[in-house]
């Protein structure tokens, strides 16, 4: 199909954000004058000191600080604890949990629908990488805008601490077993299958969390944040290598992150070449500041790089491992109106009389149909 | 021996791949444009090429499209299969038989018209590979010329089918020439068939199940299609793309009012579709029996939550792979009830090509109006064979999108509960994500909920939620299409059938009334059934439950439904994989009713 690209990327501000950024609010409600506590959810149900706790934390945080409006969010998830928490989020936006590990499917109906809903959805290790992969890998293939959050612990908490894919190679469940099988890197696959905004982080380090949430909001096309995420019930002994401890010890960030919106002015206090820029599609800037060495996120194989040296090391690597705002978003690919689907009209989709009397016509002369099809 | 005019069946056997599909389908055109009731039935091999194909075109006076066992003419075109197909024909039959073809001896009263297709071939073109495709085309002049179909409607035919080529057509047309001078010149007619202008089609179209839904989607106003290639259910969604493409993209733009995804597999098509559902579009998928399989989670999830969804099912074969090509009704008891729990789901039976385009609408009315997945239940035989309708109304109802809350609606409300029944019909309210007023806002889930879509481990709530479910399918009764009952004067019995079964059966009733047993019959258009079926059980002291599977799923369904008249019900079963015939239905009936029929006991035997 040549005009499959023919619509033109949405310009403005990313779906779920104002159009226009009110003034500079008063204390206590943000540029649409809401409290943070509009953006709370019904009371956890989770383990107390659970890491997605903190996760849920700071999604509220980051949408009240990106001024979203709820109603043009929509929240999904799949099966397991992670995949409980967006009841406890953004109370104000209509939220959908799926079946286990059959989100993405769910999120890629809602934005063909409707898309101009901004996405996030939130899946657990278990849910993502095992009984989810297929759907996790096809969604990202496809790009689907979607922030796509996975709160990873390593263990499956819901069914009582069995082992999931992502735990490593030497991690022990808490009773002693040792797992011998190699893990799944969530954020390698998905710079394999060109997803063009790749994070890691961990629940521990809101510091690091919130800038990358607010950059993934303003991400037009699949963001995989893969969040380490200690299940304090079963993985939180020693042994574990997702225990708060094991994390803390060996967290390996790859720069210190700030996001900066579109309508305020970048700083411009830092000292020359100790920063790397990145613009979103809406004016917002991510600014890493680096660290001890240099790294560039824009390249894949340097993030590549960086996931295998530290697995190697038995590091966790943190940060902003990879982005591209240039990749061709889905609803590019299939040439969608910038209406939503769903707000079509009747008169937008039954074509008229004629159509169908010349598709009769085609019918009873046999003239100008395609071929037959054939079979098997 | 009496000659026939306009009834009897051609079979072209063929191997897949070979290009007869063009010649078979002029042949089928030329005949429908004499305006005699027509029809072909493609039996094709799961295979892309190489495999033997047949092709059988029933010509009937009498209307009659259903798949008849005896064929009356052979083409042999296939060495493979010809020894066979040649020992299937019945005396006083037909064979046409390419020479270059090894045929066994043939009994002497059979007539049989050597061809020499390669030599006739010859003259026309020297490319080996055009030749073997458009050899074809000589069987097509040869039953042209022997059976009276006049050369300008092979023209006419061929024109339609390769006008844009005109070097094929020059190609194709030269063939059926060659054929044509060929029987004339040296083969003197000694068969008994012969066809005859009617005038039976006027105005008519031909169309594929599979087409006339893909047709139905589009004016119903789909925007959302998701799939997993399948046979036989491809045909429909490519179907769909074709005319989306055509009609529903803004000349302007380019901008497409629809999407079409090509899911990873088929829990990711009804994924999708459940998903745009919820955001309010009229979203459907199409699939066959092992892609149903793999939706039965997601199917018990859309109706728990109350997504609407529309999903077709293209019937074949199973169990498991089971014949991919092959016709089936069996999946009516499993579709109906899928997924883990308590679950029911509508199902449509669409019985012709005229039901698939209105059912390809109807469906959404009935998905968003329920909120439920409705399940539309086709087969290979309606779906992917041609078949003879008038022309389709354009639709005269505007669409039912049900019950939605808008933020002006909700501005009017106290409050908002997503699954409270306020009407008393089971349906409750629903509200769209990007709805305003947070009052509209809730949290759709698969685990337990109370009304207002709050989680809830509660007995009763638990208990009250699936009564009032069942309470919605109570509703549904009224809403989906309604049995089609035709009774005879003095019946004793009443026959039940569905879905591309009914061809069959207008034809066994026939026989039945003809060997003196009158019948009602009663054509079921969906599930659940709605009290017509009692009604019409309670007037007959025997029912006939006539379908296309194993265990007469239908047949027990309707046992259930009946009670106390469950034991009227007897199960009539055609399960071999080929489209039904109406001898299969009128034997069986005529003996378990003792009454003796030579003629179809003797149609049957040759088998």
């Amino acid at each position: 199909m040549s005009d499959r690209r023919h619509a033109p990327a949405t310009p403005g501000a990313a779906p779920g954000h104002p159009a226009k950024p009110g003034p500079a609010p008063p204390t206590g409600v943000n540029r649409i004058g809401l409290s943070r506590a509009d953006y709370d959810g019904s009371k956890t149900t989770l383990c107390p000191g659970c890491g997605h706790n903190a996760i849920t934390g700071g999604i509220i945080q980051a949408a009240f600080d990106a001024g979203l409006e709820p109603h043009r969010v929509a929240k999904l998830s799949g099966i397991g604890c992670s995949s409980k928490t967006p009841a406890y989020f953004l109370g104000r936006s209509h939220g959908f949990n799926a079946v286990h590990g059959r989100m993405p499917s769910i999120a890629t109906g809602v934005h063909l629908a409707n898309r101009e809903l901004l996405l996030i959805g939130v899946s657990g290790d278990g849910d993502t990488a095992s009984i989810g992969l297929g759907q996790f890998c096809h969604l990202v293939r496809r790009n689907v805008p979607v922030v796509y959050i996975v709160e990873n612990n390593g263990v499956y908490g819901l069914t009582k601490g069995q082992f999931s894919a992502t735990a490593d190679v030497g991690s022990t469940m808490k009773g002693g077993q040792v797992n011998d099988l190699q893990p799944i890197d969530l954020c390698a696959i998905a710079i394999e299958l060109g997803c063009g905004f790749v994070a890691r982080s961990f629940s521990g380090d809101q510091k690091q969390l919130r800038p990358l949430l607010q950059a993934a909001f303003a991400h037009r096309g699949t963001a995989v944040l893969d969040v380490i995420s200690p299940c304090v019930t079963f993985a939180d002994h020693e042994g574990s290598t997702k225990s708060y401890a094991a994390v803390k010890e060996h967290d390996a960030p790859l720069h210190d992150i700030e996001f900066v919106p579109y309508y305020e002015d970048i700083h411009v206090d830092y000292e020359p070449g100790t920063t790397r820029e990145v613009e979103m599609p809406d004016g917002s800037h991510i600014v890493l500041k680096k660290l001890a060495a240099d790294f560039d996120p824009t390249s894949r194989e340097a993030a590549f790089g960086a996931i295998h040296e530290a697995a190697g090391e038995g590091k966790l690597v943190t940060g902003l491992l990879y982005v591209n705002e240039k990749k061709v978003a889905f609803s590019q690919e299939l040439a969608l109106p910038e209406r939503a689907l769903a707000s079509l009209t009747l008169d937008q989709v039954r074509p008229r009389r004629e159509v169908l009397d010349r598709i009769m016509e085609q019918l009873r002369t046999g003239k100008g149909l395609a071929a037959a099809s054939g079979g098997g | 021996m009496k000659t026939l005019v306009n009834d009897f069946s051609i079979h072209v056997a063929t191997v897949n791949g070979s290009g007869s599909q063009t010649a078979n389908s002029v042949l089928l055109r030329a005949i429908f444009q004499m305006g005699i009731p027509v029809s072909g039935k493609n039996l094709f091999p799961s295979n892309i090429a190489g495999l033997p194909t047949w092709f059988t075109i029933r010509v009937s006076r009498d209307g009659y499209v259903a798949r008849r066992k005896r064929n009356d003419i052979l083409v042999v075109m296939n060495p493979e299969t010809a020894a066979e197909d040649i020992a299937a024909m019945p005396p006083g039959s037909m064979i046409i038989v390419n020479e270059q073809i090894k045929v066994p001896e043939i009994a002497p009263d059979r007539i049989v018209y050597r061809v020499p297709m390669p030599k006739l071939m010859e003259p026309i073109t020297t490319d080996v590979r055009l030749r073997r495709l458009v050899v074809n085309m000589i069987y097509v002049g040869v039953l042209a010329e022997k059976l009276g179909i006049h050369e300008d409607e092979i023209e006419r035919a061929l024109d339609a089918q390769l006008g844009k080529k005109p070097k094929a057509l020059a190609l194709n047309h030269a063939a059926v020439r060659a054929g044509w001078e060929f029987a004339r010149t040296s083969l003197p007619k000694n068969d008994r068939f012969t066809l005859e202008r009617m005038n039976a089609n006027q105005g008519k179209i031909l169309i594929e199940g599979n087409t006339a839904a893909a047709l139905g989607a589009m004016f119903g106003g789909v925007t959302v299609v998701t799939w997993y290639p399948i046979t036989p259910s491809s045909s429909l969604v490519e179907s769909l793309i074709g005319y989306l493409g055509q009609h529903r993209r803004d000349p302007e733009t380019g901008a497409a009012s629809y999407a079409v995804v090509q899911a990873e597999d088929e829990i990711a098509a009804i994924g999708m579709v459940l998903g745009a559902g919820w955001a309010g579009a009229r979203a459907m998928t199409s699939t066959s029996g092992p892609g149903i399989s793999l939706m039965a989670e997601f199917a018990g999830y859309g109706y728990y939550a109350e997504i609407p969804a529309v999903i077709w099912d293209i019937q074949r074969i199973g169990p498991s792979t089971g014949l991919p090509t092959r016709t089936s009704q069996a999946d009516v008891a499993f579709v109906h009830g899928l997924s883990h729990g308590d679950t029911r789901h509508p199902v449509l039976l669409p019985s012709s090509v005229r039901d698939c385009y209105d059912f390809g609408m109807r469906a959404f009315d009935l998905a968003e109006r329920l909120q439920t997945p409705v399940f539309v239940l086709s087969d290979l035989d309606l779906g992917m064979n041609l078949w003879t309708s008038d022309p389709f109304p354009y639709p005269d109802q505007p669409w039912d999108r049900g019950k939605v809350l808008g933020d002006d609606e909700l501005a009017k409300l106290q409050k908002f509960e997503r699954y409270r029944d306020v009407d008393a019909d089971g349906i409750p309210w629903r509200t769209l994500p990007g709805t305003k007023d947070p009052k509209g806002t809730y949290f759709t889930r698969g685990s337990g909920h109370d009304e207002a879509a709050r989680y809830t481990e509660s007995p009763e709530i638990y208990q009250r939620v699936m009564e009032r479910l069942a309470r919605k399918m109570e509703t549904a009764k009224s809403l989906v299409p309604a049995p089609v009952v035709t009774e005879d004067t003095g019946a004793k019995i009443g026959l039940i059938a569905y879905g591309s079964t009914h061809w069959a059966m207008v034809e066994a009733r026939d026989t039945l009334r003809a060997a003196g047993l009158p019948s009602g019959y009663l054509l079921l258009k969906a599930l659940p059934f709605n009290d017509d079926l009692v009604r019409f059980a309670r007037r007959y002291d025997r029912l006939y439950v006539v379908e296309q599977n194993r265990d007469g799923q239908m047949a027990d369904l309707i046992r259930l439904a009946l009670g106390d008249l469950a034991p009227r019900v007897r199960s009539v079963r055609h399960f071999d994989g080929m489209p039904v015939d109406a001898v299969a239905i009128s034997a069986p009936i005529l003996e378990l009713e003792g009454i003796p029929n030579p003629a179809a006991v003797a149609e049957g035997a040759i088998r």
